[in-house]
């Protein structure tokens, strides 16, 4: 809909790594046994890509499905297509004890650009970022906020955060990637 | 005087000159100066005074272990107290100036404390708590507070900037020097990932200084290729002037890195605080030289004797012409060779020891210097500045035989191992009778998850005092970190070095040993905190026998610097007091950090914009636009009120109330929480976590709900409404959400782990509004899209459909009493959906309201609010809720709780409505007064406001409160106390002010 805007409207920093803001992307939670062999089968037909293992991430194009908890998954579609994909999912499933949520507008996306992505990344979150290899996904936090990362290129992180705290997010994330503040660690 | 020698410091870049200045006056130094030594080059001994006695202070040490030398460093906004001038670097426009004095250092009036010093024994304090009465409050006290105290607290707001860094490595080493090196070449050669830290800009520690040699070369050569080596290795990271902070559990460890300390001018973060997991530590932190207790050992001038040989060495200063040293060991003398080369003068050695002829003391008398043994110093002469030392017998009285002039004396108590890290987090010591220090107990370290330790000491820290040993220790501490971190040490040798053949030293703990009282009252322990042998002592005999309270009456190790020089000395003092040894003493607890660390890199990047995270909803850029007077719920900020022009907030907010009640209003109600129940058991679920029955809930229908804890009390409120057989969409308090969330969780992760039930918190996906008042249904079907008529969508009802075009879930239902439908859209079009019933609901009256009118709406109608009328105390039974508990479940949450007498018992206060005679406004919390006094002799109480308003729609004051017996009172007049002791008589009355009957919603 035309109506639909993202937090902060694709805003932008630029300090020793480019923080970007990415528009609407649509999400959903997928709660479940992921080890049912029909679990994998419905997000392999719904987002194209096969069940992730523990703290991993698989994506093909546009679509894609993170690990989250042992019973939870974040699914990854354009945002247009997410409530189409639930519907498909729901009806995939069936009867099988689950449950499905657009959390699109609930999210935030920004990308990190640039060679530091990674250590601004490890001012924030207590995550080992110089092991963080493509594939892996992290569902931590920033500061004092819930947030999921990826490498979603060679020096580009993907970070998704709640709607709410988009603005405290983007502040964090281009605070720490100033100019001057770098580790050079890894 | 302390001066400037040509041709040495071997960390001076002298074609770098910095200017700075102390007191106000420019001096100079050089790039590789600390503060320190360049104030001692610009003969400036006298730097500060102490905390209790205003005496003068000048600097005893040359690092971490300082604890004379605070100033107030920078100014304005970069201005910081109680920055130690050893540890400071230089760099050009530093400004600093001493502390604790008045009205100037050379001069100062509270020196007079000096000479009343016997009227501020040990736990001075205490006593004068204890009698007479009044005397601390009126005397002791603004006495103390103004001559007491250190640097200046801080005016400005910060300049600077700091952040945080997770990092995570296999071996952490702390501590730079050649025992540290050779442990991280030993780890990083097994292929571990290591982190080297060493809080000085400087690599290699004290071994250049005291000559050692190693591999065949010079130390200083030595540290310059392992560091290359280190550094070309792929596995390790290298950072200086990062001190290692504190050892906590799990291998969780602080880096506490100085970025800008010694280069303002640079654009980066001022200190960044490294949050370190490693797997295993090794403490490389070297040994710090003990001081020795004889009389007038804190006058300027009197150093510790590695220190004034590393001012030499390092710094090229001089830190007087005539040095005597003192000493109870070997190392001493190397003070005396260097200076005695340097080409200063050594008058005598005076060593406690009855016999000195080792290889180093041998070599001082073929040098020339004097040698005295079995001597001490009976007493520094001098004030401001050392001017002389009279020599007693060590085993004596202290009766003078001999005076020596000098103008520096130079003391060495022997060696304590830097142990802190150590036992930051558990590891335990051994006392090593040999050379009189606490050493660390190998076989009993600081344990790690797995019960095995995970902290190994390297090289000084561990109490190997020679080189060769120095090195062999710390090369098997990397290899020992190495494996025990999961990798294979490589087959290898420790650097090779030249051992120097020291003889044993003597424990000195007083000097000299039968001295008089007179002469232990100027023995310094504690320099900072002028705490002195005779105190120690005279809490001893005060019945003080556990160290830690003798510190604490005493004030021993209490001071900035932790008593980092005084520990030792300290407890051997109270060891001999109390006639027992000193491991049956101990030692106080070791607590990080090692030195005080900046609170900003404790903060990190939180100040300013990004100290908390604000949470904003879809429409909350409109609310500011509209001039929104905003509160806190939670970590939301939500609009309290509109105010208009000049309006006040309480017109405002008299004005949305009158509007939506008389027209149209329109409320943000997105922050609500939105919590999705799924599964098979979510009927089940719900009714045990809320008091009423949710199973029974149809499809398309809502209900009230109540939330209690397992104790009983109420906890969130909100509405239920049914999506389908298996799918409930739970609404909780805005402040709620994520408590509630968490809480279902953890219900069904650790209690009903077997029930099918899954939850999902969708509060940020759905932007809400609430339409309210007689025009809300115009407004709705002027924009179309679906029936919202009183038959199609009636109370407690919900219908997904379309309105305007916006995909919706309506539901009708009323916080307020009128005609109301809370209407969800997706969060990324809520701001277009708020802007679109604007337009829609300007011909209606549409006026957006805030949380106060919210507020008072409910309240008119008697609607609880939790946080209001609930305060973590109040049961739903206290609030009239009765209903809304069911009677046919077996079990709640809560359930139990609220069958304990105390919880059903009826003289329990309860909710009943208020109404001042006078129709004034009920203060909010204020008591209703009973007759009679309780046991404490206060006035006794019979309730208590809750909420209090005023009424607009009404036009006088209305309360919500609890009150004794409350519902059968109705009608009665009780009075409420104001703070000023007047009273306000207020009526009970029903808690529904407005259209009990409902009829105004139900249209």
């Amino acid at each position: 809909m035309s109506n639909a805007v993202s937090a902060l409207s694709g805003v932008s920093s630029d300090g020793y790594v480019q923080v970007q803001e990415m528009g609407l992307q649509g999400m959903l939670t997928l709660r479940g046994d992921l080890s049912m062999v029909k679990m994998a089968k419905a997000v392999k037909a719904a987002v194209g890509v096969e069940m992730p293992k523990l703290r991993k991430i698989n994506m093909t194009g546009q679509s894609g499905a993170a690990w989250m908890s042992p019973d939870e998954l974040l699914l990854i579609t354009p945002h247009g297509d997410a409530e189409a994909t639930a519907a498909k999912l729901v009806k995939a499933l069936g009867k099988t004890h689950s449950l499905v949520a657009n959390v699109s507008d609930a999210r935030v996306v920004f990308t990190l650009t640039g060679a530091g992505a990674r250590e601004v990344v490890a001012k924030l979150a207590p995550v080992d970022m110089q092991a963080f290899k493509k594939g892996d996904i992290r569902r931590s936090r920033l500061a004092q906020v819930p947030a999921a990362f990826w490498l979603s290129g060679k020096d580009e992180i993907t970070v998704v955060a709640f709607r709410s705290v988009a603005q405290y997010v983007f502040d964090l994330l281009t605070n720490a990637a100033q100019s001057g503040g770098e580790v050079n660690a890894y | 005087m302390s001066t400037r020698l040509p041709n040495t410091g071997r960390f001076l870049d002298k074609t770098a000159p910095a200017t700075f200045t102390f007191n106000g006056q420019s001096l100079g130094g050089f790039k590789g100066d600390t503060l320190a030594s360049a104030l001692l080059a610009n003969d400036q001994m006298l730097m500060g005074r102490s905390f209790k006695y205003h005496r003068a202070r000048g600097v005893v040490a040359s690092g971490a272990e300082e604890p004379n030398a605070l100033v107030n460093m920078g100014e304005g906004a970069r201005f910081e107290p109680n920055q130690r001038v050893t540890t400071t670097e230089l760099f050009d426009g530093l400004t600093a100036k001493s502390q604790n004095h008045w009205p100037s250092l050379n001069f100062d009036v509270g020196v007079i404390n000096n000479y009343v010093a016997r009227f501020l024994p040990a736990g001075f304090y205490y006593k004068t708590f204890m009698y007479p009465r009044a005397a601390w409050k009126h005397v002791f006290e603004p006495i103390i507070r103004h001559s007491a105290g250190l640097g200046n607290a801080p005016k400005s707001r910060d300049a600077d900037r700091y952040e945080h860094f997770y990092f995570f490595t296999d071996v952490l080493v702390v501590g730079g020097g050649v025992a540290g090196l050779q442990s991280a070449l030993a780890a990083a050669q097994s292929g571990a990932k290591v982190l080297l830290l060493e809080q000085t800009a400087n690599w290699g520690g004290r071994a250049p200084v005291d000559g050692a040699e190693i591999a065949g070369k010079p130390a200083d050569d030595w540290v310059t290729e392992t560091l290359a080596a280190l550094q070309a290795l792929p596995n390790v990271t290298i950072r200086a002037r990062t001190m290692g902070a504190g050892v906590y559990d799990h291998g969780y460890a602080l880096g506490y890195e100085r970025i800008t300390d010694h280069a303002p001018e640079m654009d980066a973060p001022r200190h960044r605080l490294w949050r370190i997991r490693a797997k295993q530590i090794i403490t490389a932190t070297g040994a710090i030289e003990r001081p020795l207790s004889f009389a007038g050992n804190d006058i300027p001038g009197v150093m510790l004797a590695a220190s004034v040989r590393d001012y030499l060495v390092n710094w090229g200063v001089a830190v007087g012409e005539r040095t005597v040293v003192v000493t109870n060991n070997d190392d001493g003398y190397r003070t005396a060779i260097t200076l005695h080369k340097a080409g200063l003068k050594v008058p005598a050695i005076i060593d406690a020891r009855p016999k000195a002829d080792g290889d180093l003391p041998n070599q001082a008398r073929e040098l020339g210097i004097p040698v005295q043994e079995g001597r001490g110093i009976a007493k520094v002469k001098g004030g401001k500045r050392v001017q002389g030392v009279a020599i007693c017998l060590q085993d004596g009285d202290g009766g003078a035989r001999e005076e020596i002039a000098c103008d520096c004396v130079a003391m060495s108590g022997g060696w304590s191992p830097v142990v802190h890290l150590w036992s930051h987090c558990g590891g335990k010591l051994n006392w090593i009778e040999e050379l009189a220090h606490f050493a660390p107990d190998p076989k009993r370290p600081p344990l790690g998850d797995n019960g095995e330790g995970f902290v190994v000491t390297s090289g000084a820290a561990s109490g190997a005092m020679d080189t060769p040993d120095v090195l062999k220790d710390a090369h098997l501490a990397g290899k020992a970190a190495a494996k025990a971190a999961g990798f294979t040490p490589k087959r290898s040798q420790a650097a090779k070095a030249v051992a120097t053949a020291e003889a044993a030293m003597a424990p000195v703990w007083i000097m000299p040993l039968k001295a008089t009282p007179e002469l232990k009252a100027k023995m310094w322990l504690d320099y900072q905190n002028d705490v002195k042998v005779s105190d120690v002592q005279l809490a001893a005999r005060e019945g003080y026998e556990s160290v830690e309270h003798t510190k604490r009456y005493t004030t021993l190790g209490m001071a900035t610097d932790q008593g980092k020089l005084s520990n030792i000395n300290g407890l051997a003092v109270l060891s001999d007091a109390l006639n027992q040894k000193i491991p049956q003493t101990g030692t106080t607890t070791f607590r990080p950090p090692y030195t005080p660390i900046s609170i900003g890199s404790i903060a990190g990047e939180a100040r300013g914009e990004i100290f908390q995270p604000l949470r904003r909803t879809p429409m909350h850029a409109w609310h500011e636009e509209a001039g929104a007077y905003m509160e806190p719920v939670g970590q939301w900020r939500r609009p309290y009120c509109y105010p208009r022009g000049a309006e006040t907030h309480d017109e405002a907010v008299a004005r949305e109330v009158n509007n939506t009640r008389q027209a149209l209003g329109l409320l943000d109600a997105s922050t609500l929480g939105k919590i999705i129940v799924k599964g098979p058991d979510a009927g089940k679920f719900l009714d045990m976590l809320y008091t009423n029955m949710m199973s029974s809930l149809k499809p398309g229908r809502c209900r009230y709900g109540l939330m209690c804890s397992e104790n009983g009390f109420l906890m969130d409120d909100g509405v239920v409404a049914r999506i389908d057989e298996d799918t409930f969409l739970c609404h909780t308090t805005s402040g709620g959400a994520d408590h509630t969330h968490a809480w279902m969780e953890e219900w069904l992760q650790t209690e009903w782990w077997d029930w099918k039930v899954y939850v999902a918190n969708v509060t940020e996906q759905l932007a809400q509004v609430a339409v309210v008042g007689p025009n809300a249904r115009k407004v709705l079907e002027k924009m179309g899209g679906m029936d919202v008529s009183r038959e199609a969508l009636t109370f407690m009802g919900w219908a997904d459909g379309k309105i305007g075009g916006f995909d919706a879930r309506v539901y009708r239902i009323s916080f307020s009493g009128e005609l109301s439908y809370e209407i969800a859209v997706p969060a990324s079009q809520g701001r277009a959906f708020w802007d679109a019933l604007h337009a829609a609901g300007a011909e209606f009256g549409a006026m957006a309201y805030g949380t106060e009118a919210l507020h008072i709406m409910r309240a008119e109608k008697g609607f609880i609010m939790i946080g209001d009328e609930t305060d973590g105390t109040v049961i739903p039974q206290d609030l009239g809720l009765h209903w809304a508990i069911s009677k046919k479940k077996t079990d709640f949450l809560g359930k139990r709780a609220q069958l304990r007498s105390h919880m059903a018992s009826a003289e329990r206060w309860q909710l009943v409505g208020l109404e001042t005679v006078d129709g004034s406004v009920l203060p909010d919390g204020a008591y209703a007064l009973a007759e009679g006094m309780n046991a404490n002799g206060q006035r006794n109480m019979q309730g208590r406001v809750t909420s209090s308003y005023h009424s607009p729609t009404l036009g006088h004051g209305i309360a919500m409160g609890l009150v004794l017996h409350g519902p059968d009172r109705m009608g009665e007049v009780i009075n409420f106390g104001r703070t000023d002791g007047t009273l306000i008589p207020a009526k009970i009355v029903d808690a529904v002010f407005y259209d009990k009957e409902g009829e105004k919603q139900n249209v």
